[in-house]
């Protein structure tokens, strides 16, 4: 505010305090519940969890879900919702897998080729909500089941009877575009970081962890891209529009269907996205591959502030969202905890997470 | 003939009008919605259209703003004839309305309502992003002059009085200029001293030399800041009246189409 010096404040304000005004972040909950999270495990877990390679191992599956529930959380604020994405993850790998082991495809055709039709995908699912004006929840259930069923059939078809494809890794192998989406980065750099000592090696002399896993580091572009999109882009403020208010957007100039439509095809391009990732780095896809992903990246963006009822929210809330998810997952492996707390814990979170969302949203409208 | 008083500083300028309406009719299957209205609008005047529920009143303004074509009658624009095909083509010519929904979503900043649809941007191709240094500085600086201080250009619009969000609508249409501003029933909803913020911004913007039309059926809120006044009732205009030539009671009976008012009057002391 201050680089407005006209600015004449109202006398009968008091100045806010700083902790209030943070309390109208989006993603403050989500950042609190990361740190919450961290020192739970801090407290309660093997030291070993806050190593290098203790948070890769953590950071890996909390990457491959923050790009879905960015995605998801980009959708939500525009007012939708996509219960397919976890059936488009094994969808769009059954077609990245055909397109590269049963086609023989190079990467820069097998990955576009991929990314175009699940955005297809996405963009029916959009047009039918758009065109039917029925709740997205309904019409995306539908195809939660469509796309997991074509899923096996397709599987089955190409594979002749099975339900998992394999040779994914023979088939990518060699070519240049698969560093980009599969193994660790800056290996060169952690080699050299571990030969001077600098970070933990083997007796060998080579690192414990040999570079960082691409899907963290798409996961960190992806975050901070949809962040600048949403706050700094007149999109962002379509995609907030159109999801607070539609008919108030439209009427103030908004091209709302073409803002969800496009929002749809994101969502299912980033799934499409961690298909490919995931993949390459398994060396074969199968019809379970995704199971269940939309719950867990819908839980994450809303553990990141999302509202249900869209137009509130934000991309850095769904990214600790998606962290908080990986720690705990992960996290209780290293604790003496049954590991079947997990869903205890995910459900308790994402209770707290509403309930705090709900207070949010009362105190910015100034609802009483 | 002007009678100054709160709400109303100086008389309009006698110029030619922005928009006329004549003789417009509007059937919606075999219902008659408008069945002759007449109506114009000059630059830097205010002109009242009262009439009770069911007068007609919001077809005829969404006839006035694109969303309703007319079944007869003629609208001239600036001196040519017009047809809008649209709510965006009336925009475009200058007719900005304030519905009563006003088009604003709540959990959204002052700055991110008043450039909703219409965003500045600074930078090139895949650099062009939301100017929002401008924005607020912008929406600070037009909220001021509708004497508004806004916490800051970030306050969520959900945290604004009725009077305030109805003013942000009619900053935002005045900002990305109209010449005809429609407002439906801008006060109905608000208490005593937020109707007179309303009504003082409806002078300010008048004054601009923009074509104000408020709709109302408070005939005080129309007599404190208008210069004509036109009554509709059963989809007839009843006359148009100039500021001074008419009494409160004379405007609420015309509006009440004359008789029942003038038996429940006695009874209630003259207090409707």
């Amino acid at each position: 505010m201050n680089d407005t010096p006209e600015f004449v404040a109202d006398e009968r304000l008091k100045p806010e305090p700083f902790i209030a005004r943070l309390m109208k972040r989006p993603e403050l909950g989500a950042i609190a519940g990361a740190v919450l999270v961290t020192l739970f495990f801090l407290a309660t877990a093997d030291s070993s969890m806050f190593t290098l390679a203790g948070v890769m191992n953590f950071m890996t599956p909390a990457a491959q879900l923050g790009i879905l529930a960015i995605g998801a959380a980009m959708l939500m604020i525009g007012g939708e919702f996509d219960l397919s994405i976890g059936s488009m993850v094994a969808f769009a790998g059954l077609f990245f897998g055909v397109c590269s082991v049963t086609w023989g495809l190079p990467l820069i055709i097998a990955i576009p080729m991929t990314l175009v039709f699940a955005g297809m995908v996405g963009a029916i699912n959009g047009v039918i909500v758009i065109r039917s004006g029925l709740p997205s929840f309904i019409v995306t259930l539908a195809f939660l089941f469509i796309l997991r069923g074509l899923s096996l059939v397709g599987l089955k078809l190409a594979t002749g009877g099975s339900t998992q494809l394999r040779g994914v890794r023979d088939a990518v192998e060699g070519d240049w575009l698969a560093p980009f989406f599969s193994g660790d980065a800056f290996q060169g750099l952690f080699a050299s970081l571990a030969s001077s000592g600098l970070i933990d090696s083997f007796k060998n002399g080579s690192p414990k962890v040999p570079g960082i896993p691409v899907e963290i580091l798409w996961f960190l572009v992806i975050a901070a891209l949809a962040t600048y999109v949403l706050l700094r882009t007149p999109a962002g403020n379509w995609i907030f529009a159109a999801g607070g208010d539609s008919n108030a957007a439209s009427n103030s100039g908004v091209p709302v269907a073409r803002v969800k439509i496009s929002l749809f095809v994101l969502t299912a391009c980033c799934a499409a996205l961690v298909a490919i990732i995931t993949v390459m780095d398994a060396g074969s896809t199968d019809a379970r591959r995704g199971f269940q992903k939309e719950f867990e990246a819908i839980i994450a963006a809303v553990i990141g502030g999302c509202l249900l009822t869209g137009g509130y929210g934000s991309a850095i809330g769904a990214f600790f969202g998606a962290i908080i998810f990986g720690m705990v997952v992960i996290g209780l492996t290293y604790t003496n905890f049954d590991q079947d707390w997990f869903q205890v814990f995910l459900g308790g979170m994402l209770l707290i997470a509403v309930l705090f969302n709900n207070a949010i949203r009362k105190r910015v409208t100034g609802e009483r | 003939m002007s009678n100054d008083s709160t709400f109303h500083h100086g008389d309009a300028p006698k110029t030619a009008p922005i928009i006329q309406m004549n003789g417009i009719e509007k059937h919606f299957g075999n219902i008659i919605a408008l069945a002759g209205v007449s109506f114009d609008v000059r630059p830097g005047e205010c002109h009242c259209l009262l009439g009770d529920n069911g007068a007609g009143k919001s077809t005829f303004i969404k006839t006035m703003s694109g969303v309703h074509k007319p079944t007869k009658g003629t609208i001239t624009f600036e001196g040519k004839p017009l047809s809008f095909d649209s709510p965006r083509d009336a925009m475009e010519a200058g007719i900005a309305t304030v519905f009563q929904d006003l088009a604003m979503i709540p959990l959204m900043s002052v700055t991110r309502n008043f450039f909703m649809g219409r965003e500045p941007t600074r930078g090139r191709g895949l650099l062009k992003r939301f100017d929002t240094q401008r924005a607020n500085e912008i929406t600070i600086e037009e909220m001021r002059k509708m004497g508004i201080n806004l916490r800051g250009p970030d306050q969520a619009v959900g945290t604004l009085s009725g009077g305030e969000r109805q003013t942000v609508a009619i900053a935002r249409a005045v900002f990305f200029g109209a010449k005809v501003l429609i407002l439906d029933e801008p006060t109905s909803a608000l208490g005593v001293r937020q109707t007179s913020n309303v009504l003082a911004t409806i002078d300010r913007v008048r004054k601009q030399g923009i074509g104000v039309v408020f709709i109302s059926h408070n005939v005080r809120h129309a007599l404190a800041v208008g210069d004509r006044f036109t009554v509709l009732n059963r989809g007839k205009t009843l006359g148009t009246a100039k500021r001074g030539e008419i009494t409160p009671s004379e405007l609420q009976d015309l509006m009440a189409g004359g008789q029942e008012l003038a038996q429940l009057g006695g009874s209630l002391g003259g207090t409707v």
